[in-house]
């Protein structure tokens, strides 16, 4: 019996879902004591006459999107190379910026689209994995630990991004265009909200159906012997990153479809490093190695959470910063593997003194 | 022999034009231009676009350009210009220390420096003359049009771009001072989008789902403006001229007077970019001999209303 509940409690600390869980739950209690106004969750019509879904949890799983998305890949790249992709924002504003070349034809702020949509995306998903395939060859062949192969693009990337457009200040406004940041008419669920689980349901099925979450895992606990087993290590860290490089486009066409702008500087800032820490709240190993990729997602939606509530407080801009910084701090110290290590031993103790 | 031949015809026609350019030189006033990448806003492009429209040879002007948004590399590159003889060197500093070099080395060598958008810390003396936008007017301008409009209260939401750059401070102290000293005027939220437009959406999503009423939008950028008005348009919540909403922009991007000129926004506050004809007097005053009284010259930004802006306006404002 007492045996049993030990392996309970510890088998729940080891479990890695806890921590992002963890993580929403403290966010939603500290809602509910705040103002439990918080949680309403009302429908309108928008000014087309559309019925939506409006209010704080809406805003969440609509914002949280992007970062649930990026989160798979980034997921795949830290477990196949243990390191991370920093350029992933400097992706998002590539693949966002070929999005307007091709719609806009030679116009700033176009009356109609000048090419399908379904075509624009098609681009955006080969130059997105073209930039996946370039950090992967850098990562994968050439042995460059990923921050520092990814920190070209990094760098590189938005120049990139105005170069496509020779810098031109584009605006789009177009119905069908903004359907994919905003709503499809009629439905009154936000788009990306859909976009976002249909890519976490392709990347469940591939995990499933597919030798690539097992494969992935083993070049990242151990490099040479996989090689040694007969996997193509080079190839597998190679199509983690070629993955991601797929996620940065879905996520560009989200991004500048919800504004119908582009900011060459601005768009998706720092969204990299949200993902890494989504990655890390998931108590994934950000060494490389067994990973979570529920547990993941969920990290990325505790950061909207979180992000959504700092907004909703009303912080000041000076403030905000300090205070997500302290928020992350302690989760990201709560789901560090070693203190787990040392919660589930301490559990443990205290149900052993008990009895 | 043929070869030879060949030879001797290049290198005479090559002395040939080099003759013609030095020739040409003389007549024309060498600039050398450092300023910051096209690529960080539109209106950093239309910036260049317009000194490249006045510095060139129509106008009796040789040019080199130089883009970085690195201090250190903007520095090397205007003593290589210095030591290539410029008779006057253009500068847009990203940063606004370590400049006492290049200053010095300028001066020794008589080469005129004349400052434009950005200040660096230096000396007045080591300067001709410096040409900036004068970011806390724009504030003003903007906020003495939103009381000019007699609203009853002034519930705002303020959007503020990326903090302590000096667009933000200006244009947030105006806001800020109002707010303070009128007790109808309030604040609703005060955040910041960094320039992007879809953080400002956020922003205005989370007063909505929070219920807050408000009725000006006041964003430190027309990105930000944008993104706050799709927000709007997602509630049903109407703005522009007769809206529920006022909407504030700035730097009069050509789409953005366009939402003026439809009604969808009430006001875009200028930040001019267009430089060149100011510095391009200082120049002509110098070489003409004269002196330059005032060294800070301070450009003339307008704001623009909804009800009186013109089709004209944004042909001739829109960046």
């Amino acid at each position: 019996m007492n045996k049993q509940k030990k392996s309970f409690v510890s088998e729940l600390l080891h479990n890695q879902m806890i921590i992002p869980i963890a993580a929403i739950l403290l966010l939603v209690i500290f809602n509910l004591i705040s103002d439990p106004s918080f949680f309403a969750i009302k429908l309108t019509h928008n000014n087309l006459g559309n019925p939506i879904l409006s209010g704080n949890l809406i805003s969440v799983i609509d914002f949280g999107s992007e970062l649930a998305i990026l989160a798979i890949g980034m997921t795949l790249v830290t477990a196949a190379s243990g390191g991370q992709d920093i350029s992933v924002g400097a992706g998002v504003a590539i693949a966002g910026s070929l999005i307007f070349k091709i719609l806009r034809g030679n116009e700033n702020t176009p009356a109609e689209l000048h090419a399908p949509i379904i075509l624009a995306f098609l681009a955006a998903c080969l130059a997105g994995m073209a930039c996946g395939a370039f950090n992967g060859v850098l990562v994968a062949i050439f042995k460059i630990q990923p921050m520092v192969a990814t920190l070209i693009l990094f760098t590189a990337g938005r120049s990139i991004a105005s170069w496509i457009n020779m810098n031109a200040n584009i605006v789009i406004n177009d119905q069908t265009f903004a359907i994919f940041g905003g709503f499809i008419p009629g439905i009154p669920v936000p788009t990306p909200v859909f976009i976002a689980i249909l890519c976490i349901i392709v990347a469940f099925l591939v995990l499933k159906f597919t030798n690539l979450g097992l494969y992935t895992q083993a070049v990242g606990i151990n490099e040479s012997s996989s090689r040694l087993n007969g996997l193509n290590t080079t190839l597998i860290k190679w199509v983690t990153f070629v993955i991601l490089g797929l996620c940065v486009a879905v996520v560009s066409l989200i991004k500048v479809s919800r504004t119908g702008q582009l900011n060459y500087n601005g768009i998706a800032k720092n969204i990299e490093m949200d993902a890494i820490l989504a990655v890390a709240l998931g108590g994934n190993a950000l060494s490389g190695g067994k990973f979570n990729l529920g547990a993941s997602i969920l990290g990325a939606y505790a950061i909207q959470f979180l992000t959504t509530t700092l907004l909703k407080l009303k912080i000041s801009s000076e403030a905000l910063p300090a205070y997500k910084a302290v928020v992350v701090i302690l989760l990201v110290v709560i789901s560090a593997p070693t203190v787990r290590e040392k919660l589930s031993r301490m559990a443990n103790k205290m149900k052993s003194k008990k009895s | 022999m043929n070869k030879k031949l060949v030879i001797g015809l290049t290198a005479a026609m090559a002395m040939g034009a080099m003759g013609a350019a030095n020739v040409m030189a003389e007549d024309l006033i060498y600039v050398g231009i450092i300023n910051n990448d096209p690529s960080e806003s539109g209106y950093r492009d239309a910036n260049d676009r317009d000194l490249k429209a006045t510095f060139c040879e129509e106008n009796g002007y040789e040019a080199d350009f130089f883009y970085s948004m690195d201090n250190d590399e903007q520095q090397s590159a205007a003593k290589q210009m210095i030591q290539d003889g410029v008779d006057y060197l253009l500068l847009s500093a990203a940063g606004t220390a370590g400049w006492e070099g290049v200053l010095q080395d300028a001066a020794d060598n008589e080469v005129g420096v004349i400052l434009f958008d950005r200040v660096i810390d230096a000396d007045e003396s080591m300067y001709a003359a410096s040409i900036v936008s004068d970011m806390a007017k724009e504030g003003d301008t903007a906020v003495e049009w939103l009381a000019a409009q007699g609203l009853e209260e002034y519930n705002i939401i303020h959007i503020q771009g990326h903090m302590g750059s000096a667009a933000q401070i200006g244009r947030s102290a105006a806001v800020d001072k109002a707010v303070e000293e009128n007790d109808n005027w309030n604040i609703v939220a005060q955040q910041t989008a960094d320039w992007d437009g879809e953080q400002a959406q956020q922003i205005v999503q989370a007063a909505i789902d929070a219920g807050d009423s408000f009725n000006v939008i006041y964003a430190e950028n027309d990105g930000m403006a944008k993104g706050a008005a799709d927000a709007l348009d997602k509630a049903n919540i109407s703005h522009g001229v007769d809206g529920d909403v006022i909407i504030m922009g700035f730097d009069c991007n050509t789409w953005a007077l366009e939402e003026l000129l439809a009604g969808n926004w009430n006001y875009d506050g200028q930040c001019n970019p267009f430089q060149s004809s100011y510095i391009d007097e200082v120049i002509q005053k110098l070489e003409a001999g004269e002196e330059i009284e005032e060294k800070t010259i301070i450009m003339d930004e307008k704001g623009f209303d909804a009800a009186t802006i013109t089709e004209e306006d944004v042909a001739t404002y829109g960046i």
